[in-house]
């Protein structure tokens, strides 16, 4: 079967104005078969939020292809869900509006589809309130909800909890392993957190420091339906931190080293 | 253990209060209109130059009485507030539009910035007399004077709040399926709009202002050429029988206004106490 996210190698150049031209990512191959959750890690600008933007089409490769469900990417893609890791919630419509535009773009009109979503990710009670009267976990949830209620069969998640505090994230992660459970979706997640994508994922890729590259693949063999606040315990878990840590760590020296230069 | 009653009042102190300081306010207003009389009616303050309380007052509640018709007092009113409701809408229009599409322009909003920066540097109430060269003493020069008044400032709001609209709000409505009108209308449009209201009270004062002294430059009505037809007669109490009337109409506009603003502003976070 066709992988459903597929990269092939591929750069990507940014040309911010009046700054110096810089190489994100280079020689990106990366396969995600269908259905499987898949996280990223790297050190911080390692360009692995460039992934998404790629693949998603909201940026544009400066060298190679990007394929996704089959099709080439060549603009921005309304088949794929995208949590952003800030806050994306339109914050003049309410939780019901917001989870509801999705719908709306597509021209249909499905209430009762919303208001399920929106009751699955656990804000029944707050339908009519206004993002700003949301804690930030439940912010994540509308976004989740807004992202699903058109049922995407990709699903990508930039650093979706790294803002939470670390009970709601633990919280949240259990959630969407719920969420996403027998769905079938397929997952590409951005973390810098090594232990968090374990805890969730079916296979790890390690980056580079920037410009970014990949360093490494590990599948993760532990059984499911998990609870990533106990499965750190396991000893499975713990050789695999290990080894992927000893990967990521020179990466995270060689980053913090650059950045000490650069500033 | 004693457990906190929080619907107690007497923990707040009594400065704090709304009834003690509206008191003190009152008290201050009442304080600075009691010298003006007992220093007018003492000779310290020249009747001839400053008036008194007790002669502006029963002026103005004269003119009231004096009914309608031409010259009356509703009438300059309404037309006061008719250029002021003109000037405050078309320059809010131009104001959003302009912004818009410089803010969507990169190079037009290059192209036209030195200009209108220059133009936003001169005060504007100096081109009153243009205007009633250039549009005569009706009701147009009044707006126009309004207009550029109000441009200006809704010009700069929508702009600064297009141009720095979240990305991410972007971003994320693309992937969803909105089309180019989509984010217009769903996240562009909005995000000026809130900065629009928040400039309202300021642009309808301004729009005021702008009726107001065009008026008093060069007019046949409005409270602008009551003032000016006062001052021609040394009639000191006319004058500040008008002054008192624009402050409590300009009042009136701004608690409405508020309102208003309140009405658009659900959706913000308030600041607590």
């Amino acid at each position: 079967m066709a992988p459903a996210i597929s990269l092939r190698d591929v750069a990507k150049v940014y040309r911010p104005p009046r700054k110096r031209p810089y190489l994100a990512i280079e020689h990106v191959d990366l396969d995600i078969p269908a259905g499987r959750f898949v996280s990223v890690v790297g050190p911080s600008g390692c360009g692995k939020s460039t992934l998404l933007g790629l693949v998603s089409g909201l940026l544009p490769p400066t060298v190679g292809e990007v394929t996704l469900l089959g099709s080439r990417v060549t603009g921005v893609r309304t088949d794929v869900g995208f949590i952003f890791q800030r806050d994306a919630l339109l914050p003049w419509r309410t939780v019901r509006e917001n989870v509801e535009l999705p719908l709306r773009f597509r021209g249909e009109r499905d209430p009762a589809r919303a208001k399920e979503w929106i009751v699955r990710v656990g804000l029944g009670p707050f339908i009519d309130n206004y993002p700003h009267e949301l804690s930030g976990g439940m912010r994540k949830r509308a976004q989740l909800a807004q992202s699903l209620v058109r049922d995407p069969s990709v699903l990508l998640m930039d650093e979706p909890f790294s803002a939470l505090d670390v009970q709601t994230r633990n919280l949240m992660e259990n959630e969407l392993l719920n969420l996403w459970g027998a769905s079938g979706k397929t997952v590409l997640f951005i973390t810098h957190d090594l232990e968090e994508a374990i805890a969730l994922s079916d296979e790890i890729v390690v980056m580079t420091a920037g410009p970014g590259t990949i360093k490494a693949r590990y599948p993760v063999a532990l059984p499911r339906p998990r609870n990533v606040t106990e499965i750190r315990f396991a000893p499975e878990f713990v050789a695999l931190y290990e080894r992927a840590w000893a990967d990521l760590r020179d990466e995270v020296a060689r980053s913090y080293k650059r950045s000490l230069e650069a500033g | 253990m004693s457990t906190l009653d929080l619907t107690a009042t007497t923990a707040v102190p009594l400065t704090r209060r709304t009834w003690f300081v509206r008191t003190i306010q009152l008290a201050v207003i009442a304080f600075f209109i009691g010298a003006w009389e007992v220093l007018g009616q003492a000779g310290i303050l020249d009747k001839f130059y400053y008036s008194r309380p007790s002669l502006f007052v029963p002026r103005i509640g004269g003119w009231f009485a004096e009914g309608l018709g031409q010259g009356s007092i509703y009438r300059d009113i309404g037309i006061t507030l008719l250029e002021t409701i003109l000037g405050f809408v078309i320059g809010t229009l131009l104001g959003v539009a302009i912004g818009y599409l410089f803010a969507r322009n990169e190079l037009l909003g290059k192209a036209f910035d030195p200009l209108l920066s220059m133009f936003n540097a001169i005060p504007r109430l100096v081109l009153a007399p243009v205007f009633i060269l250039a549009f005569g003493i009706d009701l147009q020069s009044k707006v126009a004077l309004g207009v550029t008044l109000v441009f200006f400032i809704v010009f700069f709001a929508t702009f600064t709040a297009i141009r720095d609209v979240d990305q991410t709000l972007v971003d994320n409505v693309r992937v969803l399926g909105a089309r180019r009108r989509d984010v217009t209308s769903q996240v562009l449009l909005p995000a000026a709009f809130s900065a629009i209201v928040a400039s309202l009270r300021t642009s309808a004062g301004f729009a005021f202002a702008g009726a107001v002294v065009a008026e008093y430059i060069g007019s046949n009505a409005g409270l602008g050429r009551r003032i000016a037809t006062a001052e021609a007669f040394f009639d000191s109490t006319g004058v500040f029988g008008g002054i008192v009337l624009i402050a409590a109409l300009a009042l009136l506009l701004d608690a409405g206004l508020q309102l208003a603003e309140g009405a658009f502003s659900r959706w913000k976070p308030r600041r607590e106490h």
